[in-house]
């Protein structure tokens, strides 16, 4: 068992600062996740040399891979800080640093906090709520067979940690592409019997620039997203709803 | 009378955004305040379900069961009136739920599925898998996000609230909040403030809340003049998993679906769980409790738990461990359950369908909070409460699945009334105290910032929280309690020789922590005294030195105030119009 974890960061102080590298050496305590790990640093914020520095700036809120916070480059790849052990990233020997940098698609806040709140604004593009009435009592919903709750349920489970997008090799400035997450949100209420008196509209807002036809099938989403959701389904679903609205809208012009 | 009223919500959990829609949806324009997005808010947690009587499955369920063993859930100390209002109003929340495309559990005829809870005998629980809380967030944050795009709500994400703006005549004028990227602070104006910040967790250190549940919120205002009540009663929850930086939750639902709790009956038993036969197992709740069984309610449950490993030492290998099983579970029933049993297995690395969890009670839910009258309004006048940061419904301990319903509820109620408030205030005198409340922010911020200390904010929260959950949680003695409260006194002393090894004025996350620890020192001490004041065992509050509840003397609410830097304790009369209060057995099996 080892006595110490290194871990290696990159920081950076604020969104146009140069990035830095600071290496820490942390006391082992077994069944430690990264954000467990990050706590220790700001209980004692000293690099491995010694020297004195300020605690990790990044985002984090529940610790239990359910608010979406915490979503960083952990060794390389993207993964929800709260839910990675550390016991799985100090390779066979335990004795790997473990390395920890912000998702690299998004603007940096500070250190490994980004600014994500793009998913935000496109959810608002697709309209992804059911539009109601209004709040008061007017009994229940249709009814819904145990099928569509349950094709529904798994798309709703999207945490907005922005995975999907950060490993997505469309996800860039030259696309603009809006990223999976945003489409399988569209495709979980056009699914809802009346969230789907929008269906038309969602679709129109998933055509064209950025929609969903920059998706490359590169399918890195679908094996990056920590709660499994089915995107790669998501997309071709949509996909093909997209195609038959822009030839619905062609010949209705 | 205010030409376009202007109402702040702070908290983007369920209990705000509730509040959101309804001012939004009668034409008020909200400011909503968050500390993070508020998709992200602690509501998203929750995991079990939703309580209403809707009665789908045949049991002659009603409204009125459903307040009858709220109330005696709750051990008789919530108000009545707010209880039932809020159970009878139950169904019609579920439905519009339901119609906000919140992707409930179906039956095979397509109508709601509902599920058993703790402390009642009736499937009274609507649930969307093991991820309720989450479900219901969204939905609500969906609609708000339609009323931002039709421009009614502006949000602030990313903004702590500091204090309230009060006018000459102590009434809300609006905030002070802190940008937490440019550390910006400043004031907001509005003619109302509905307070929907949450629990207080992390005054515990370690508990199942998330990161942003610290109470600050509810402490500064109590700190400015709000009464805070019932602050000793805290629900421990029966069923977490112990963890390095949290506990996290094992929902009720676990159980609800047909989960066992058990030790070995020898406490040397070396076998792994799934090879000790039946015979050999001590299902301790199901036999000191046959009616309830295993849905005891979670005080009840949790001071069991304590007992078989603290008392009889049975503990599993030693530890404070106890087995809940669900290994015995059709495979129909434990993909109801697919998101915690995830986490489960993430967080552990073992399989609970295969591996009985193990599981000890952790700190999960405050009953008490901000001091409301039945229309959600605190004492401040134009600042109200909803959800778990009010004291209202629960009493002296939540039923499980009552919370999403009591937050909705909140927000519901709170909404209209301020809104109806705001609309009928007069002209703020003055600038209505925003450059003064502005200048004794800045004074704190500057003061923290310059500090030439030497005492790091992180350990002074380690301490606290220690001693928090050594004395004021599942067993109080009062020489514990007035050790813990001696302890916080000395945590504010050292607190003012704090010192922040990172000055800087971007995104500086523990500048913003520090300024939330003094506010968790100041309402710890609400907790300690209240519950040393209390000689009585009463839902979560439990003294072995004063096992029984005791009406004549404690059927009151606990109302602190803040008086020379310290808390002042004064008892208000309980509601009991409409249940008389009754002794509370869950053992009995009539």
């Amino acid at each position: 068992m080892p006595s110490t974890i290194k871990v290696e960061i990159k920081r950076q102080s604020t969104p146009d600062a140069p990035s830095t590298t600071e290496t820490f050496a942390i006391p082992y305590r077994p069944g430690m996740n990264i954000t467990s790990l990050l706590g220790e640093i700001a209980l004692n914020p000293v690099d491995v040399s010694g020297k004195p520095t300020t605690p990790i700036t990044y985002d984090s809120n529940c610790l239990e891979e359910i608010c979406g916070s915490c979503a960083m480059l952990i060794n390389g790849k993207a993964t929800m800080a709260c839910s990675a052990l550390v016991d799985k990233l100090t390779g066979p020997n335990k004795d790997q640093t473990i390395t920890l940098a912000p998702l690299s698609k998004f603007p940096v806040v500070r250190d490994l906090a980004v600014d994500r709140s793009v998913l935000f604004e496109n959810l608002k593009k697709v309209k992804a709520w059911v539009p109601i009435d209004g709040s008061y009592d007017l009994g229940p919903g249709p009814r819904q067979a145990p099928q569509i709750q349950e094709q529904r349920y798994p798309l709703s489970n999207c945490i907005s940690c922005t995975i999907c997008m950060e490993v997505c090799p469309q996800f860039n400035d030259v696309t603009n592409f809006v990223g999976a997450a945003t489409i399988a949100q569209a495709k979980l209420f056009n699914m809802d019997p009346s969230g789907s008196v929008l269906k038309e509209e969602r679709l129109r807002a998933l055509a064209g620039d950025g929609g969903i036809q920059e998706c490359g099938f590169a399918q890195n989403c679908v094996q990056a997203c920590p709660k499994q959701l089915p995107l790669t389904e998501a997309i071709s679903d949509m996909g093909r709803d997209v195609f038959i609205q822009q030839v619905k809208d062609l010949f209705a012009r | 009378m205010a030409a376009t009223p202007r109402i702040i919500v702070v908290g983007g959990g369920l209990a705000g955004l509730a509040a959101v829609i309804k001012i939004a949806e009668a034409g008020g324009k909200v400011d909503l305040f968050s500390i993070v997005p508020v998709k992200r808010s602690h509501s998203v947690c929750a995991q079990g379900g939703i309580n209403a009587a809707k009665d789908l499955k045949g049991e002659g369920d009603s409204v009125l069961k459903h307040f009858d063993d709220t109330v005696y859930g709750g051990d008789f100390l919530a108000n009545q009136t707010p209880v039932k209002n809020m159970t009878a109003q139950g169904p019609a929340i579920i439905d519009l739920l339901d119609r906000m495309g919140v992707p409930f559990n179906r039956t095979p005829e397509g109508l709601l599925d509902f599920r058993r809870f703790g402390g009642t005998l009736y499937q009274r629980t609507a649930f969307a898998g093991a991820t309720t809380g989450q479900q219901l967030l969204y939905a609500l944050d969906e609609q708000v996000r339609r009323y931002e795009a039709e421009g009614k709500v502006t949000k602030y994400e990313g903004w702590e609230f500091l204090s309230a703006v009060l006018g000459s005549k102590g009434e809300a004028r609006g905030i002070c909040a802190m940008d937490l990227r440019t550390m910006d602070t400043r004031t907001f104006p509005a003619d109302a403030v509905i307070i929907c910040t949450g629990g207080n967790g992390a005054i515990f250190g370690k508990s199942t809340n998330s990161v942003v549940c610290t109470g600050s919120a509810q402490s500064a205002l109590y700190q400015q003049g709000a009464f805070y009540a019932n602050g000793e009663f805290i629900q421990v929850h029966p069923t977490a998993i112990p963890g390095e930086d949290k506990l996290r939750l094992m929902s009720e639902s676990a159980r609800g679906e047909g989960g066992r709790v058990w030790v070995p009956k020898d406490k040397n038993d070396k076998r792994t769980a799934r090879s000790i036969p039946e015979t050999d197992r001590w299902y301790f709740l199901e036999e000191w409790y046959p009616k309830y069984g295993n849905l005891v309610p979670r005080d009840v449950a949790t001071r069991a738990i304590f007992k078989v490993v603290y008392e009889h030492g049975m503990g599993i290998d030693g530890q404070p461990m106890v087995y809940l099983d669900l290994t015995h579970l059709p495979a129909e029933r434990l993909n109801k359950l697919e998101g915690i049993l995830e986490i489960y297995e993430k967080f552990v690395g073992d399989d609970p369908r295969e591996v009985p969890m193990k599981i000890f009670p952790g700190m999960h839910y405050t009953m008490g909070g901000l001091w409301v009258d039945f229309d959600q309004r605190t004492n401040i006048p134009g600042v109200y409460a909803a959800g778990e940061a009010d004291y209202s419904i629960h009493g002296a301990n939540r039923l499980g699945a009552n919370s999403l319903l009591s937050c909705i509820y909140g927000g519901f109620v709170a909404g209209p009334h301020a809104l109806a408030y705001a609309k009928a205030l007069p002209p703020q005198e003055g600038d209505g105290g925003h450059a003064a409340e502005l200048a004794r922010q800045k004074k704190f911020n500057n003061q923290l910032l310059n500090n030439p200390g030497t005492e790091n904010p992180f350990k002074l929260w380690r301490e606290l929280g220690e001693t928090m959950t050594k004395h004021a949680t599942i067993i109080r003695y009062n020489a514990g309690l007035d050790e813990a409260d001696a302890k916080i006194v000395e945590l504010l002393e050292r607190y003012e020789n704090v010192n922040l090894s990172d000055k800087s004025q971007w995104a500086n996350t523990s500048f913003a922590f520090t300024r939330q620890l003094y506010n968790m020192l100041q309402l710890g001490r609400v907790i300690v005294q209240g519950a040393r004041l209390r000689d009585e065992s009463r839902g979560a509050h439990y003294k072995p030195d004063f096992p029984e509840r005791n009406d004549e003397k404690f059927l009151k609410t606990t109302k602190a105030s803040f008086k020379d830097n310290a808390p002042a304790f004064e008892f208000e009369e309980v509601d009991i119009s409409h249940i008389t209060p009754r002794p509370r057995r869950y053992d009995a099996t009539a």
